[in-house]
């Protein structure tokens, strides 16, 4: 049984002339839970966006799901039902109340009848804790409950598996916690996930491995307590003693 | 409202230095003018005796009571709630407006007679004549903007031609254009329809602006955000980039929607019996010019009136996502 939910191969991507991936292989595996960290600009984010193509690739290839993205794909519907993401800045429809933010996508894309998108997404709003805040707009939440929403958003399209694009760097200090503790049990729960993030304190407690990237190439993965313990790599080292200095 | 400081300061209105400057501004724009001959010269004969031969010092007295009673007015409504402030600055300017088109000495009893057909013929006409030639122009402008924003050459040119062309053009020439012009290529078209086609085809290219100008407003992240969901051009188009534009798009559209309804007047020099065709026509049969003409002028600004209230009934109601 072939168990790999998301397989990158040499995958190389330029902007322009600047190249942003240099031959990056990585495989997800269902019920892993993978971090990316690097400095910024090093491309991990680039790398995530990829997997659901909203970059495009130059070189290499990427599979999700068994399906291989590639341009001449007309309908990316297929891929991106069964990839969820979260977003640095959120990103929720800021005229639908938090209940259709939530029901929009399992209505419109799989047809789910609005009394079962309801229940669906009231079932997710529980999930993230604030199904109070259903009637509410997004404008009228926290950063942190509004990320919590964007989080039960992805959810309730049931993914494979969800890609968090550094859902903690536009958040106050105190929010950080509540999204990452949402992220955390979502873990627990076995979810796929792959993470951009700098909060090594949860790659730490969660992730099963840590990827390292600078300047568009991987430079070291393994373990949390091997990566963190003992990086091989000196710019790891560096990076490292810079990001847990404080 | 624009975004108010929260340091309170004296009514304007009633600083003396304020009302002091006003009151010299008034008094010599007056005096500069001789306002003996008017009203005002005639109700203060008791004062300056006969008005046109009262000279400079009857100019100057019917200037200063003018700045006096002016003063005194803007002092005043200084003291009003906001909304009383509103209805009476409102109900002056009115009655200034009424006093400036009684001083026509219009006939009344004309305009009684006519205005049931100026009403029922003219406005119905000028009525449908905009509303064809909103519809249009809206489908117009969206497809015409979409194409704007598209990456397709073919598209993209031809949109851009059409907004260069129809807003470049007159409207006048391309009333005549299509109704004189396309009849050499075998296609004859009657008055209306060609008023609606020009109509439909120059609002169109001023809205195809507007509606680029709205979709452009919109956050990448949230084409980022349907995109990952699975969400088609289309669908995301529709339910999440339009419903947002829209706040932003709806009073330009509006001030371009009123702009139209006059500019249907324009269409009145294919014979069209629309408003404007009617209020020339019923007038100078009997040299009543300026009663039709003004009726009609006010007719027109009823209509204003009623879309500036549709818009802001509009506004409200999107306004209602941005509580926090």
């Amino acid at each position: 049984m072939n168990d790999t939910v998301i397989e990158a191969r040499n995958v190389s991507k330029w902007y322009g002339a600047f190249r942003a991936l240099t031959d990056v292989s990585l495989t997800v595996r269902k019920g892993e839970r993978v971090v990316i960290c690097g400095p910024s600009g090093s491309g991990k984010s680039t790398l995530i966006r990829c997997f659901n193509r909203l970059e495009a690739h130059q070189e290499g290839e990427i599979t999700v799901n068994g399906i291989r993205l590639h341009g001449k794909m007309r309908d990316l519907a297929a891929v991106r039902k069964n990839v969820g993401m979260v977003f640095q800045h959120f990103n929720l429809f800021p005229h639908m109340t938090v209940l259709m933010n939530c029901m929009a996508a399992p209505m419109w894309i799989k047809g789910v009848p609005e009394t079962e998108a309801k229940r669906l997404a009231l079932k997710f709003l529980e999930r993230v804790r604030i199904p109070e805040q259903a009637n509410k707009y997004p404008g009228q939440l926290s950063g942190g409950q509004q990320q919590r929403v964007a989080i039960a958003r992805s959810l309730c399209m049931e993914p494979a598996v969800m890609l968090f694009d550094e859902p903690t760097s536009s958040l106050d200090p105190e929010m950080v916690s509540e999204v990452l503790e949402t992220m955390t049990s979502l873990a627990r729960d076995g979810m796929t996930m792959v993470c951009v993030t700098h909060e090594m304190g949860f790659a730490r407690s969660v992730a099963d491995r840590v990827i390292f990237m600078d300047a568009g190439l991987i430079v070291e993965e393994g373990a949390p307590n091997d990566f963190f313990t003992n990086p091989q790599h000196p710019r790891t080292t560096l990076f490292l003693s810079q990001i847990l200095k404080h | 409202m624009l975004y108010a400081d929260t340091v309170e300061s004296e009514v304007l209105v009633h600083k003396p230095l304020f009302i002091a400057t006003v009151f010299v501004l008034v008094l010599s724009i007056c005096f500069m003018v001789n306002l003996t001959g008017t009203t005002i010269g005639e109700l203060m004969r008791p004062v300056i005796g006969d008005p046109l031969d009262s000279g400079l010092y009857g100019r100057f007295a019917v200037a200063f009571v003018i700045a006096i009673i002016f003063c005194l007015n803007i002092a005043l409504i200084g003291f009003a709630h906001l909304k009383a402030q509103i209805a009476i600055v409102w109900l002056e300017l009115l009655l200034l407006f009424l006093a400036f088109f009684a001083v026509f000495k219009l006939s009344l009893p004309f305009i009684w007679q006519n205005l049931p057909f100026l009403i029922t013929q003219g406005v119905v006409t000028t009525l449908y004549i905009s509303a064809i030639s909103l519809v249009f122009a809206s489908a117009i402008g969206i497809m015409a903007a979409i194409a704007k924003l598209s990456s397709n050459g073919f598209a993209y040119g031809i949109a851009t031609f059409y907004t260069s062309f129809f807003r470049g053009l007159p409207l006048l020439m391309q009333i005549y254009l299509i109704y004189l012009g396309l009849p050499q290529l075998g296609i004859i078209l009657n008055a209306v329809p060609s008023g609606i086609l020009a109509l439909s085809l120059c609002v169109g290219a001023y809205m195809t602006e507007i509606f680029r100008a709205g979709i452009q407003s919109i956050d990448r992240g949230q084409w980022e955000a349907s995109r990952s969901l699975g969400f088609g051009f289309a669908l995301t188009m529709r339910k999440i980039i339009m419903p947002q534009a829209l706040p932003v798009i709806i009073p330009p559209m509006g001030n371009t929607f009123i702009g139209m309804l006059k500019d249907s007047s324009l269409v009145s020099v294919l014979g069209v019996w629309e408003l404007t065709f009617l209020a020339r026509t019923l007038g100078q049969a009997t040299f009543h010019h300026m009663e039709m003409l003004i009726a009609a002028a006010i007719i027109y600004w009823i209509l204003s009136v009623c879309l500036e209230l549709i818009q802001s009934r509009i506004e409200r109601y999107f306004a209602r996502s941005k509580v926090r």
